[in-house]
């Protein structure tokens, strides 16, 4: 990182980060075909971090196409631009730069980490800006591709954690775009065609929903010709319709008959969006109940007390529209009802009775101290940028975090709480050898 | 590389500390080491203490408890009750964890540059201090089975990796996996745990690291105040237990509900011991370059892309190690393939490069990517304390470190070719092959021959 921030070593650590977190000094604007740009200058280390995302993850899939926007972002650097797939990893690893990707159910995008020196920066800015707006999609390499996520497709039915998740998000999420697995899956994956990723490109690959963040050793006027040359020449496309609301499903218990030493239980329901204004008071009293760690209440009574399992946690993944709130641990078989049985207590408690002051307070010590942690690199600045962006936070997301957090009390845990996660109506899903047994 | 000014001696004087590239690294009277890397991009750092005892270190009937011992550490001592080790850390907003490797245990908090004292107050408390009671020690030993059902025991490519381990070294210790066999951990006792703790756990078998936004001379004094009145003891002989040479082809079958096949290839090969003299794990690091790492490199390009006879390949090797070292493939064939026609595929890599070498230009993308991985590093103040930590309990000075990017620029085609055809050889060579059993019935023994339930 980052701009120097004034000493002020002598003010109170909250607002000592209050001050840094201020120093990031954001910088955002508009391109003229639409795109969002987010960019922090940074000149500590020679190097340049971008990200160019799109609201083109997996819940954008066609009804019957599950699988086609995982595959599309999967396609975009295996040939474009007049580049083939070698020529295109070539002309990367020739400059060092590291090229990625970023797939979720709501973000789709393409990552650059470069060398910040002009003849690097140009190599690879040049083939991101192909990939980004003219990928070949050539027939051949589609099958092969196809292949290849099918294959990972056939591996994650042998993890039992993956087919949990697969399980919990169908129960969730019912026919919400929101329940199929990111990488679809093998029935609606083996027909796609080289045309299908075309359409899926030019219509959610545009301009005007691009969102690219930009950090690292440039100036503001050259972030600004990078961010045009990235997004120039994307696709026009049409305004891509919001997601629809996820409705609540009624509870549900799933057992599947799996091979495993260990039981893999999961916990989850509809929990909130990014712009829910619960969202500070859940992330703090989730750190209580199964996010703090040995702070929680879940690791203590599952892991501390009984030595039931190795990780036991909960969290909310806030979406675009209402993401999952879900509870997860492994047990061995022969003690999996007893640890639902206690994860499901936990929860009912926790909900029930919100935490303690005490518990409160170091939540929020944690929390806000650890701050600093979160904009310790430009990779996870980075982030920040891209999430600002994407969610359309406010700009003052990073300055207001701590006093947000801060802000947060134990009526306001319990009332969130009472108001987003519905114990009675969660799905539970137990993926193992002792699944045959009634709850 | 390392230059000793007379002002940097002139500091070696007064703090018996070498100031070099930025890093400081000095020895306690009572042998713990300090190294100290200052990074003040943010106002945090990262404080990492490094213990020389890993899986390498134990015997046979208690493998797993170097392991053990590390969750075993977070449960107290007289001055800071059971549990409160973590709590402390994260009131203070720290996040903190450790980690056991066949080489070496380690534990770490990242903070605010201004709690550096409270984790070394409290690193210092459970190197001296540890209480293992038998009750404590009876919940965390489940948990520790219950880590190896979930990373090791449920997962096939896990499996084919420890079994293949245990094949590929007939006596050294790497044989053994860092978690244990699950027969041992079902026998395992507190007085294991107590054992291991006094045996290892001393000043003059630690390493500390601290990075981030902090001066060398006040984590010094610091060391001093909390570390330095610890008392070292003799710690026992090692012995090294070289691998007699493998002399001829080794292959394993492993049998594990799946849905793909999986191969894994492993040389015995040297590892780095004076950083400044040795040139084949330089060559070997590139050589592994060559082959993979991404869509640019060999295997990905042939076997993946071309043949198409692999949907995953992968090369590896680790230069840096306290035992003997190896240099591993591993691939996924593509539907309709088989593990054969795989090894085929992979061994005709290998052929090529022994029988044509590499060319130039392909030598200088993988050299493009070290240099600037060297660079892409210093966002990661863990990352850095971390590769600290490892050198130095690997016997290698941070010098060796700073000097790595040279010695990798120099390497030439000639040595890769070189090392392939002296390394990449048959009678080092054991084959693995995971043998994929089905998912769908209910099985009649366990999940994972050889591993008994405690239920």
């Amino acid at each position: 990182m980052l701009i120097k921030f004034l000493k002020l070593g002598l003010l109170a650590s909250a607002s000592f980060w209050l001050a840094q977190a201020q120093a990031l000094m954001i910088q955002r604007w508009q391109t003229p075909q639409g795109a969002q740009v987010i960019f922090v200058e940074s000149h500590e280390i020679p190097m340049l971090d971008v990200t160019v995302d799109f609201p083109a993850g997996s819940s954008y899939d066609p009804a019957d196409k599950a699988g086609l926007a995982h595959l599309t972002q999967g396609m975009l650097d295996q040939g474009a631009g007049g580049l083939t797939d070698t020529e295109i990893a070539h002309r990367m690893a020739d400059v060092g730069a590291l090229l990625g990707g970023r797939f979720e159910r709501d973000r789709a995008g393409v990552t650059l980490r470069t060398l910040s020196s002009a003849r690097e920066r140009q190599v690879a800015v040049d083939v991101m800006t192909r990939v980004l707006q003219a990928p070949t999609f050539a027939e051949s390499i589609v099958v092969r591709e196809k292949q290849r996520v099918l294959a990972a497709l056939r591996e994650a039915e042998a993890q039992p954690g993956d087919v949990a998740e697969k399980a919990l998000y169908r129960a969730m999420y019912g026919k919400h775009p929101y329940a199929h697995p990111e990488p679809g899956e093998a029935a609606s994956v083996t027909p796609l065609k080289a045309q299908d990723l075309r359409a899926f490109h030019r219509s959610h690959y545009t301009a005007s929903s691009a969102v690219v963040a930009v950090m690292g050793d440039i100036s503001r006027s050259e972030a600004e010709a990078l961010a045009l040359q990235l997004t120039a020449q994307l696709p026009k496309g049409e305004v891509i319709a919001p997601l629809p609301l996820p409705q609540l499903t009624p509870a549900s218990d799933t057992r599947i008959v799996f091979p495993s030493a260990q039981s893999h239980v999961l916990i989850g329901g509809v929990g909130v969006a990014r712009d829910d204004p619960d969202f500070f008071a859940l992330y703090v009293g989730n750190y209580v109940l199964g996010g703090g760690g040995f702070d929680s209440r879940l690791l203590k009574e599952i892991r501390d007390m009984r030595g039931y399992a190795y990780s036991a946690y909960s969290y909310f993944l806030p979406m675009a529209v209402p993401g999952p709130f879900m509870l997860g641990l492994q047990t061995k078989n022969a003690q999996t009802d007893d640890a639902l049985k206690l994860a499901r207590e936990t929860l009912r408690q926790f909900v029930a009775e919100g935490p303690s002051e005490e518990e409160l307070t170091q939540a929020k010590s944690n929390l806000t101290g650890g701050f600093p942690l979160r904009i310790d690199s430009n990779k996870k600045i980075l982030e920040y940028l891209s999430l600002i962006g994407f969610y359309k936070l406010p700009m003052d997301y990073l300055d207001t975090w701590v006093a947000k957090v801060n802000a947060v009390d134990v009526a306001a845990v319990k009332q969130a709480f009472a108001r987003r996660v519905h114990p009675e109506q969660m799905a539970t899903v137990v993926v193992g050898a002792a699944a045959s047994a009634k709850p | 590389m390392l230059i000793k000014t007379s002002a940097a001696l002139l500091l070696w004087l007064i703090s018996a500390a070498v100031y070099a590239a930025g890093i400081v690294d000095t020895t306690l009277p009572n042998g713990l080491r300090v190294i100290v890397k200052e990074d003040h991009r943010a106002p945090v750092m990262v404080s990492q203490v490094w213990y020389r005892a890993g899986s390498i270190d134990e015997f046979n009937g208690t493998t797993g408890v170097a392991h053990v011992l590390e969750h075993m550490m977070f449960k107290g001592t007289k001055e800071v009750p059971p549990g409160e080790f973590s709590k402390r850390i994260a009131a203070a907003g720290g996040r903190e964890n450790a980690f056991t490797s066949r080489d070496h245990t380690a534990y770490f908090q990242q903070m605010q540059k201004e709690k550096l004292e409270l984790s070394m107050q409290l690193e210092a408390d459970r190197m001296a201090n540890l209480i293992i009671d038998d009750a404590s020690f009876a919940k965390e030993i489940q948990v520790v089975m219950e880590e190896r059902r979930m990373r090791t025991d449920d997962n096939p490519q896990a499996v084919l990796y420890e079994r293949m381990m245990a094949v590929a070294y007939q006596d050294h210790p790497y044989r053994r996996p860092i978690i244990g066999w699950m027969n041992d951990l079902e026998q395992m006792t507190g007085q294991d745990a107590r054992d291991w703790y006094k045996r290892w756990y001393a000043p003059n078998n630690a390493t500390l690291v601290v990075a981030g936004d902090v001066k060398a001379d006040a984590v010094l004094a610091l060391a001093r105040k909390y570390f330095g009145p610890l008392t070292p003891h003799p710690l026992p002989v090692r012995k090294s237990q070289d691998e007699p040479p493998q002399i001829g082809i080794k292959r394993l079958n492993v049998k594990a509900p799946a849905k793909l096949p999986y191969l894994t290839m492993a040389y015995h090969a040297p590892v780095l011991r004076d950083w400044q003299k040795d040139w084949v794990p330089y060559a070997l690091q590139v050589l592994a370059g060559v082959l993979a790492g991404n869509d640019s490199a060999r295997l990905q390009k042939s076997l993946v892309k071309e043949q198409q006879i692999a949907v995953n390949a992968d090369a590896g090797y680790d230069a840096i190690a306290r035992g003997p070292g190896m240099f591993m493939l591993d691939a996924t064939p593509a539907q309709g393939k088989n593990v054969a026609q795989l090894e085929k595929a992979l061994r005709s890599e290998i052929e090529q490069i022994k029988n044509k070498g590499v060319s130039e230009a392909e030598l200088n993308r993988v050299k493009s990517q070290i240099i600037a991985a060297d660079i892409f590093q210093r966002d990661s103040l863990f990352y850095q304390a971390m590769q600290l930590g490892e050198y130095v309990t690997a016997g290698l000075p941070p010098e060796a470190l700073e000097g790595r990017v040279a010695k990798l620029r120099a390497v030439t085609p000639a040595q890769v070719q070189e090392v392939a055809q002296k390394y990449l050889v048959d009678d080092a060579l054991t084959v693995a092959v995971l043998d994929p059993q089905p998912l769908e019935s209910k099985p009649t023994r366990p999940a994972v021959p050889g591993v008994r339930h405690a239920n």
